[in-house]
């Protein structure tokens, strides 16, 4: 029959079809939408942010390759999940870090809170917060040195900018608001807008909340992420913070503020949003981001920290298992 | 006569592409009897037939060659008039070794052995019928093979009020059944009305993907004067796995088969629009199960066409009636790309439940090169059955059989959505597929230790 | 530091350990389940690497059967003959004479040699494999190679080398847990004592097996001819008999097929094949 020339088949079990999408795909949607803030961060902090985006996207690919190397496996840097995680980690630093602080930032993030653990999809804790925290806790006062944006040195000046240092919104309105003073700035509509379009200090991702929810929007629309985590987190934060303000409007920001001072948004739309640190099912991505948005408010209120994004999100990524464990979906057939 | 939609949606399901444009517009072509038929006696689920024959014997067509070994079993009929030259050993598309008649065919002699014809089966009592489809082979042509007198025969304590006869045909790029369906909606029609009688049952549901209109026109107009039953056309979305049993239960009636159970379980019983011809075929004009509609498809098939082929007919001889390649074949599936079986090479011949035979080339072949879980949840959408494919297989993998029975992997329908979503290219389906008969084994065992003590 | 914190901090935390020993020892002694002296004499002489060998889930669930079920005592393979002997010095049982063994792939269908029918892709697993379509191989008896028995081995003692298992005798404990692992059923227990075996399971008739695999039995019944006492036909294929030695080495070099190999030698069975040094 087929004697004359014999084809080899490749033979495989079902299903013998499949939708295309790789674990690369993905983290190239991830890139994409956080172009818009590369380009808001870029426009904002200069120079500075080239600095620290570009060091740490070559200091977390350098380090996994150089990690996977020592442990013998494949490379597999062409994944694109490194260069994520440098991205997202340059996000979270605030612009004047020395460059040095920001590769002990990237060996952080790869080395320990993601190699040691098997690479991508075993570790536990987000990888870019990891590396955040463990800079908060060594460098407090480098991380916790802002320059305003749009300042006129950030194209001319490569290292530390003098003398303009500031402190971030949420910086301010904590101090004031411990010691009884009054706050600093008055919230009204065109601050929201200055802060909203991402005219204020802080880290040089976090700032612009128009470019990330571009970028989110992308996401959303190719299926990236869905609205559970996004939208839980955020809808917590909006009501923590209304029932604050309705009860002492003296000592509460309002429900605005909160939702764009800060790394709210980041934190929402990338980093909470991470696939391998999040619960699976989307019963357990509500209560995830209900945990998020309770953590980070009760953090930025009553915490030591202003800001207890990301401190939220790790403790959240500690839960994720148990989540798991008990947000089982309804199988068919099974009486509920 | 009634036309609904789908009462719920699918708890999880897929949207490939479907490419059924490729033969949905060919009408279903009569191939010419090739020279040998090889006849698998494993056509069906359950015990493989007996062959009756020996070699050397000249057979007629419609003479049964292999009797039924049990009551999960059924007869094989000749297809054509030939002469048995050899009974061996073979794989079967399934890929298990069963016996293998084959036949030296005669094309010119027509002589027929056909069994009585039972036009006045309304007048019949309903056993009689029954035997009657037992014994003219058939068996569910949808792809499982299950026989189909047991599945009309349900015990007396499952009374069975609804009858689905599933026209989904929701795998990628088959279109036997969109194509019976229009062209023989009135021998389809038939076959439901004795089923009605059989089980003596008036509710029916007709369950079409809504991408087949004219199969939805055609059951339609097939079914507007069938006196006696309360037939309704349900349109169903088109997504993956809409055809699978269970999940049809639930979209057409609301019903959900309980964990473990069978259709009856929940008073209905589910056909495949083929199967009920065949039933319509055997019980009208007495012919046994002997030929079915495959779809011959791919886009390296020169002319794909729905073929209406003998059974036993080599993949070889179909895929040359189809004019042959156009370019080399990677990947021969026996069956749809989602749950159908990859075949070694084209030796192998069709059976009772080969659907379609899809021949993919380099560039279409997906290889599983599987990267680690990185938790995106996709397969918990896809799962039509609401299982965490994702940790199940981390359970699989890891050994911890216990672990994936208390996360209910026997549920699993085996429909292959996990792996066709995972982003990392992990074989889910395939771990589930491996380690389900381990668990099945394993509990039997267990349950007989515990009886023996 | 004051002193006498550091003598307080010592006394409560040696009061608290003082407490909960006696504690520990009082329940120690209330609740102590009755247990047979014997076997925990018998599990100390056990090797504790707790393979499974013997049937059982551990060496003390082994020790438990010797004495309160008159279980064998000469199930214990990877103790050898030592243990036995142990064991029958304890329980005053008669000893045999205790013959090691040593699991053998009967295949030596390597990648160079076996041919390929198909290309799978999926599961690296034996038994995922072989129930697709049977396997990849033409010949459907021989090793797989995707390593079946190599990942349930206790004690890495058998080495996947181009697509071929291969058992180090040298290393192998005589469990046994690989001989079921096999899909093919071509792992089998042969004394460790007997070094030239038919690496060849294939039954199919000589042309087919030749088609298949350059290492093939074709059934040719030169080495029963050869050496009657050491060779038997099982269709078409040679068997070795192993209660006697191969007492004519020249069937190595007369077998057509090269399936007959000296192995052990040199430690592995894919250096000898094919070219009979050692006779």
């Amino acid at each position: 029959m087929t004697e004359a020339a014999n084809p080899i088949y490749t033979v495989s079990s079902a299903p013998h079809a499949h939708s295309g999408d790789t674990v690369r795909r993905i983290m190239l949607d991830v890139i994409i939408a956080l172009i818009p803030a590369m380009i808001a961060a870029t426009y904002f902090f200069g120079w500075h942010a080239i600095r620290l985006m570009l060091v740490c996207v070559i200091g977390c690919v350098v380090t996994e390759a150089a990690c996977r190397k020592m442990m013998g496996r494949n490379l597999a840097i062409d994944d694109l999940s490194a260069v994520v995680t440098g991205i997202l980690l340059a996000f979270n630093l605030p612009p004047s870090l020395p460059t040095w602080q920001a590769l002990f930032g990237c060996i952080v993030a790869i080395a320990i809170a993601k190699q040691v653990f098997g690479g991508i999809g075993y570790n536990p804790f987000n990888p870019a917060l990891i590396a955040r925290v463990a800079l908060l806790v060594s460098f407090p006062a480098a991380m916790t040195r802002w320059h305003s944006p749009l300042n006129t040195a950030r194209w001319t000046s490569l290292g530390w900018i003098d003398g303009a240092t500031t402190a971030t919104p949420l910086d301010m309105v904590k101090t004031a608001i411990t010691s009884g003073d009054p706050i600093p700035f008055s919230w009204d509509g065109s601050m929201a807008m200055r802060f909203f379009v991402g005219n204020m200090d802080g880290c040089i991702g976090e700032v612009s909340a128009l470019a990330l929810l571009l970028g989110a929007a992308y996401l959303l629309w190719r299926r990236c992420i869905s609205w559970h985590i996004p939208g839980s987190y955020l809808a917590t934060v909006v009501l923590f913070a209304g029932i604050l303000r309705v009860l002492n409007p003296d000592a509460n920001m309002p429900v605005s503020f909160h939702l764009l001072a800060g790394g709210l948004m980041l934190g929402a739309l990338y980093m909470a949003t991470d696939m391998t640190t999040s619960p699976l099912s989307k019963k357990g991505q509500l209560f995830y981001g209900v945990g998020c948005g309770l953590l980070t408010m009760v953090i930025r209120r009553w915490g030591a920290y202003p800001e207890g994004v990301s401190f939220a999100i790790l403790l959240m990524n500690a839960v994720t298992p148990l989540i798991n464990q008990f947000t089982q979906p309804g199988i068919y057939g099974h009486k509920k | 006569m009634r036309v609904t939609r789908a009462l719920r949606k699918l708890r999880g399901s897929i949207h490939p592409q479907y490419f059924k444009g490729l033969t949905s517009d060919c009408p279903i072509t009569e191939m010419p009897i090739p020279q040998k038929l090889y006849l698998s006696m494993s056509q069906h689920l359950g015990a493989p037939a007996k062959p009756i024959v020996a070699k050397g014997d000249v057979v007629t067509r419609g003479q049964c060659i292999a009797e039924a070994t049990g009551y999960i079993s059924v007869p094989i009929h000749a297809p054509v008039c030939g002469k048995i030259v050899d009974i061996d050993s073979a794989a079967t598309p399934a890929g298990t070794m069963a016996p293998r008649v084959v036949l030296e065919t005669d094309p010119d002699n027509t002589e027929s052995t056909t069994m009585s014809p039972l036009s006045d089966w309304q007048d019949r009592p309903q056993e009689e019928l029954i035997t009657r489809i037992s014994e003219a082979g058939v068996a569910g042509m949808g792809g499982a093979g299950f026989p189909t007198h047991v599945k009309l025969s349900p015990p007396s304590d499952k009374p069975i009020d609804t009858i689905i006869i599933n026209g989904a045909e929701c795998e990628p790029y088959l279109t036997a059944d969109h194509r019976l369906m229009i062209e023989h909606s009135k021998g389809i029609a038939d076959g439901i009305r004795m089923m009605c009688y059989i089980l003596n049952v008036k509710s029916v549901f007709v369950a079409i993907e809504e991408n087949k209109p004219e199969a939805i026109q055609a059951m339609q107009d097939a079914l507007a004067n069938a006196e006696k039953i309360d037939a309704t056309v349900c349109i169903l979305p088109t997504e993956y796995p809409q055809g699978a049993e269970k999940q049809q239960i639930a979209v057409t009636t609301g019903r959900e088969v309980p964990s473990g159970g069978l259709p009856m379980d929940v008073g209905c019983v589910v056909e495949n629009v083929g199967t009920v011809l065949a039933i319509a075929e055997a019980i009208e004009k007495g012919i046994p199960l002997t030929q079915r509609v495959t779809t011959v498809t791919g886009h390296i098939v020169k002319s794909p066409q729905n073929v209406l082929a003998p059974l036993g007919t080599t993949y070889a001889d179909l895929v040359s009636f189809c004019g042959g390649l156009t370019a080399e074949a990677a990947k021969v599936i026996s069956g749809g790309p989602m749950m159908g079986m990859a075949q070694p090479n084209l030796d192998v011949a069709t059976t009772k439940t080969t659907s379609g035979l899809v021949l993919l080339e380099q560039s279409r072949v997906h290889i599983y090169r599987a990267l680690p879980c990185i938790g995106c949840g996709r397969c918990l959408e896809a799962c039509p059955m609401n299982l965490v494919p994702a940790a199940i297989s981390y359970a699989v993998e890891g050994g911890d059989y216990d672990r994936a029975e208390s996360l209910n992997i026997l549920d699993c329908i085996e429909c292959g959505c996990c792996a066709f979503v995972c982003p990392s290219s992990r074989p889910l389906v395939q771990h589930f597929k491996l380690a389900k008969p381990k668990i099945i084994l394993k509990s039997r065992q267990a349950a007989d230790a515990k009886g023996a003590k | 530091m004051d002193i006498s914190t550091i003598i307080l901090t010592a006394g409560v935390i040696g009061g608290i350990a003082a407490i909960c020993a006696s504690a520990l020892a009082v329940a120690a002694h209330c609740f102590a389940v009755e247990e047979n002296p014997k076997i925990g004499e018998l599990e100390k002489r056990l090797p504790g690497i707790n393979c499974g060998a013997c049937g059982y889930a551990g060496c003390s669930d082994y020790a438990k059967a010797i004495v309160t079920e008159d279980e064998a005592i000469d199930r214990c393979a990877p103790g050898g003959s030592d243990v036995l002997e142990a064991l029958g010095e304890a329980t005053g049982a008669a000893v045999d004479a205790f013959e090691k063994t040593v699991a053998l792939v009967h295949c030596a269908g390597d990648v160079d040699n076996a041919r390929h029918r198909h290309s799978y892709n999926g599961i690296m697993d034996c038994h995922a494999a072989h129930q697709l379509a049977g396997g990849d191989m033409t010949c459907s008896y021989g090793c797989l190679g995707y390593g079946s028995c190599a990942h349930v081995c206790p004690v890495d003692a058998i080495e996947i080398k181009n697509n071929l298992a291969i058992v180090h005798p040298d290393l192998c404990i005589g469990c046994k847990a690989c001989v079921t692992s096999c899909p093919r059923n071509i792992i089998s227990m042969v004394p460790a004592s007997q070094k030239i075996h038919v690496l060849c399971s294939s039954k199919d008739k000589g042309p087919i097996a030749k088609k298949a695999c350059k290492v093939a039995c074709i059934g040719c019944r030169i080495c029963a001819k050869l050496d009657e006492s050491a060779f038997s036909m099982d269709g078409f294929l040679a068997k070795r008999n192993y209660s006697n030695q191969v007492s004519n080495p020249a069937v190595i070099e007369k077998c057509p097929g090269k399936c007959i190999v000296a192995v052990g030698v040199d430690n592995t069975q894919a250096d000898q094949k094919g070219e009979p040094s050692c006779a």
